[in-house]
């Protein structure tokens, strides 16, 4: 096929984005954030385990409890989302599978993310179903 | 790069490095019984307490210790690249202790809060 691009064309473009410095200043602070919240997780795990379904609504009623689950939940599937993306563009290098695994990984972290965030919501408004 | 898993002599540093990958991976499907969790309390006491007859049920447990073993040493190994970043703990020595203290630390949080959960009625 003759292409009609001129060399400078082809030339532009490449070599660094100029945006990956954020990226991986983003990953890094939700690294961090991650750090009291999972810590925070780990108790109330151990307190909801231990009570029941009253208990666990009556817990996500609390204010505190439900923000920060939600800020938890939040962060964690932002992360998770960055973290099997290097994952994926590591192992796999079959462009067409490469592309599918990125937007299957993208996909399942956003509808788990949005579900998971809007439970907590309507039971945190709503008082949970009795 | 990471996939040559072949060309190397296996090392501490090495192990820690991929159980890092490993963990946080384990930790994504933990993440996922997490929303389970979220949305079986949206949805009512019935499919709440099915949710926790399932995390209950000797298959559960051994999964919640899983990913208790997966979060601790994610955790640990987490702030460790933290430190990388900042530009510290490279000199092989510190590597490697760093290495032997998170596997350690994994070993006993894990097996500590297992004990606290023994003991406040959680399993």
């Amino acid at each position: 096929m003759v292409s009609y691009r001129t060399p400078l064309s082809r030339a532009r473009g490449l070599g660094a984005a100029k945006h990956g410095v954020s990226a991986w200043i983003g990953e890094r602070v939700a690294a961090i954030a991650l750090v009291p919240l999972t810590l925070w997780l780990v108790f109330a795990v151990l307190r909801l385990a231990a009570g029941d379904y009253a208990f666990a609504v009556h817990w996500i009623g609390q204010p505190l409890n439900a923000v920060l689950m939600v800020l938890l939940l939040a962060i964690s599937f932002m992360h998770m989302a960055g973290g099997l993306r290097v994952v994926i563009e590591d192992y796999i290098h079959v462009a067409l599978t490469k592309s599918a695994l990125l937007i299957l990984n993208l996909f399942v972290c956003g509808l788990a993310g949005a579900l998971s965030i809007f439970s907590i919501l309507k039971v945190a408004f709503g008082g949970g179903a009795y | 790069m990471s996939p040559h898993l072949s060309v190397w002599r296996w090392h501490i540093t090495m192990a820690s490095s991929i159980a890092n990958r490993a963990t946080g991976v384990a930790l994504y499907v933990g993440a996922l019984i997490g929303a389970a969790w979220a949305v079986a309390l949206a949805s009512g006491p019935d499919a709440y307490a099915g949710f926790k007859g399932l995390l209950g049920s000797p298959l559960g447990l051994l999964v919640m210790f899983g990913l208790t073993v997966s979060f601790f040493y994610h955790l640990a190994n987490g702030i460790r690249h933290l430190v990388w970043d900042a530009g510290y703990g490279f000199e092989l020595k510190t590597a490697n202790a760093a290495s032997v203290f998170v596997f350690a630390f994994t070993a006993v949080a894990s097996i500590v809060i297992w004990v606290i959960a023994a003991m406040t009625g959680a399993i």
